[in-house]
């Protein structure tokens, strides 16, 4: 034990008196982090937490337009930016590129004329003569809709069926209110308005998470363990050189004439890098609790399950730590395995869901996105980040990477035995 | 009669490379009696580090032995044999990272020792070898004759009965090879074996009792110094290496 512990104080030793391996170790995924969280926040906010800022020009003056932006406004979608009647369409297209706003809407000045044409023509069709023709839409002024080219195709339409729901309720209390007042001479009393206007069924809305919770996932909760899994697998630099540098140094020589076996060296490394690991998520971890939201980000959450939290971290760093170490004893200089290793972990990052999130990615990648170990980390992560789960879990997460970590350990003892270093 | 064991005995050993390569040793067989300050010499590529390395267990031979005090490291692979002897590289195989305290610590876990040997032993090599003052410093900032007086430490911290020494002195200024030599006098004197290589010829005339020159794989000469150069005509061994292995450049 004193052999191990001996050895555990001397990886520790040399891997401190390594300045430009800690920075890679621990600067380069707090820069990461901080920066790719803050970027994908805003966006994040966009899509979830913030209105999105709408533009509008009115030219119409009657009753239904107004009913019309009302009833945008109380949607809850929409932050609405009024602009003077007087804009044109080149005015309203440098007032979006000036405020960066990405959605506008031109309501035609007929607008309020249109609607109770249309209410008139269906009353006189309903209550008068049904062989009356019904007007058709007239497209010659439509509701103009401008939006950014940036804006994303499926945010556009779901944009686009807000405004058309929004229509369709004025045009259709227009035309209750038209069909009543024809129909009874009086009208239409505000209750019996609402009653009709108003779903008879209403949605419910469940969070689909592990334990009901409706925690909505933010950018952080997704950054944090994501980058965190990053830098633990981005130690291939420092910990692979290592095993290179010792391997290629005159004390790899003697080590091997000493009466101890050199898998003590190789459980050390294992050993001391897994605490390197481990203040990693500390250090990013505390970074997203503490140090986020003095930067107006979203503080990190951590999950309820922490034992769950310890393991899967664990488990990760294990596999980063074998890898590391599989890709030091196979190279056969330290460029070999800081090119390899670096290029290999962006690849594995890229494909386990880290750099691009995986349901994002082509459906053709479903099947190579498993090859990651950093894929079953993440989703061990998502698990307890973002779905609130419990240890049980994780089972079909950590499997994969148990079995990584094994065939990384496997290759390593088969690499050291086959150039006869053990 | 007394019965003496060897502390190195090689016998018919077969060793090449790879397939591919020429053969490096055949059917080669060396005796170094205990206590004996033993010098291996040999122009570039005669086999000399070869033979080092096959004597510290660092590479594996296809035939024959080679027994430390009996043992064959060459058969016998359990680490527990390799507390016999010590070995002291020509590369410098420490941590430059690390003090040379630090690095004694490490080695005398690796040796076995306990913390407390370790300690003594530590302070007691440091002070001889003139490093007490540097013991908390990288190693990595010191001079070469710093390192090899480091290097010369952690392959005697464990007392062995037979130390390899490899080139030790290359690279060092005279009072350190001084120091060195006669440290390793010192340790001979208290009963350790020495087998010794070095292209420091005056050094090694110093130092060794008995010499072999080996060339290509194999012995051209073996005997008391004294002995090789009456019987070949020659003052030392510069005059005797040159005889027996030509003037000609050997690592072309």
């Amino acid at each position: 034990m004193y052999k191990l512990w001996a050895t555990i104080v001397k990886d520790i030793r040399v891997l401190t008196r390594d300045k430009v391996g800690l920075t890679l170790m621990f600067g380069m995924p707090i820069l990461l982090v901080l920066v790719i969280t803050s970027i994908q926040n805003s966006t994040f906010e966009l899509v979830n937490n913030k209105k999105m800022p709408l533009l509008l020009c009115n030219k119409d003056t009657g009753p239904s337009s107004l009913q019309f932006v009302q009833t945008i406004e109380k949607m809850g979608m929409f932050e609405v930016t009024p602009l003077s009647s007087n804009s044109n369409e080149s005015q309203l297209k440098a007032s979006m590129h000036e405020s960066e706003i990405l959605v506008s809407l031109i309501i035609p000045s007929d607008f309020t004329d249109k609607i109770k044409a249309k209410a008139s023509t269906i009353a006189v069709q309903a209550l008068e003569d049904s062989t009356a023709s019904s007007q058709k839409p007239d497209n010659s002024t439509p509701l103009l809709l401008f939006y950014h080219p940036v804006l994303d195709d499926a945010f556009r339409r779901s944009i686009q069926g807000a405004l058309q729901s929004t229509l369709q309720i004025v045009e259709g209390r227009e035309t209750i209110q038209t069909l009543y007042a024809s129909a009874l001479s009086k009208p239409m009393p505000a209750d019996l308005e609402a009653a009709i206007l108003s779903p008879s069924l209403s949605i419910k809305e469940i969070p689909a998470s592990r334990d009901g919770s409706g925690k909505i996932p933010n950018a952080t909760q997704h950054n944090v363990p994501a980058w965190t899994l990053f830098a633990m697998f981005f130690i291939v630099i420092s910990l692979g050189g290592s095993v290179v540098k010792e391997k290629q140094s005159g004390s790899f020589i003697r080590l091997k004439t000493l009466p101890t076996s050199y898998h003590i060296a190789l459980v050390s490394k294992q050993v001391a890098y897994l605490i390197v690991t481990m203040l990693q998520v500390f250090v990013i971890f505390s970074l997203g609790i503490w140090v986020f939201p003095l930067l107006n980000l979203p503080a990190l959450v951590l999950p309820s399950d922490l034992a769950g939290l310890a393991i899967v971290s664990l488990v990760c760093g294990w596999a980063a730590v074998s890898y590391a170490i599989c890709v030091g004893v196979a190279a056969g200089t330290q460029e070999q395995a800081n090119g390899f290793g670096a290029v290999s972990i962006i690849i594995l990052s890229a494909i386990g869901g880290i750099l691009v999130p995986s349901f994002a990615m082509p459906v053709s990648f479903e099947q190579v996105m498993k090859l990651s170990p950093l894929h079953w980390g993440l989703e061990s992560y998502y698990i307890l980040f973002l779905e609130q789960g419990k240890t049980w879990d994780l089972l079909p997460k950590l499997l994969p990477l148990l079995l990584f970590i094994g065939l990384m350990q496997g290759i390593t003892w088969y690499s050291l035995k086959r150039k006869n270093l053990i | 009669m007394a019965f003496t064991v060897s502390a190195v005995h090689i016998e018919n050993l077969n060793f090449h490379y790879t397939k591919d390569s020429g053969v490096h040793f055949q059917d080669f067989s060396l005796s170094v009696a205990e206590y004996d300050r033993f010098g291996l010499f040999g122009p570039n590529g005669a086999g000399k580090s070869t033979l080092m390395n096959l004597m510290t267990g660092i590479l594996h031979a296809q035939n024959g032995s080679v027994k430390l005090f009996g043992t064959d490291i060459q058969r016998d692979h359990r680490k527990s044999n390799y507390r016999i002897f010590g070995f002291v590289p020509q590369e410098f195989s420490f941590y430059q990272e690390l003090s040379p305290l630090e690095n004694l610590e490490f080695f005398g876990a690796w040796y076995g020792l306990s913390a407390k040997q370790t300690k003594t032993v530590s302070e007691e090599l440091l002070g001889v070898l003139g490093l007490t003052h540097v013991q908390h410093k990288p190693v990595g900032l010191f001079s070469g004759g710093m390192k090899r007086r480091v290097n010369l430490a952690i392959g005697v911290m464990h007392k062995p009965r037979l130390l390899f020494l490899d080139e030790p002195t290359v690279g060092v200024d005279v009072q350190t090879r001084h120091a060195i030599i006669d440290y390793l006098r010192q340790l001979n004197k208290e009963g350790m074996t020495l087998v010794y290589t070095s292209h420091q010829l005056n050094e090694a005339e110093d130092l060794c009792e008995n010499v072999a020159l080996i060339d290509q794989g194999r012995i051209i000469a073996k005997d008391r110094l004294d002995v090789l150069c009456k019987e070949y005509e020659q003052e030392g061994l510069e005059g005797l290496f040159l005889q027996l292995t030509g003037k000609a450049y050997r690592d072309m």
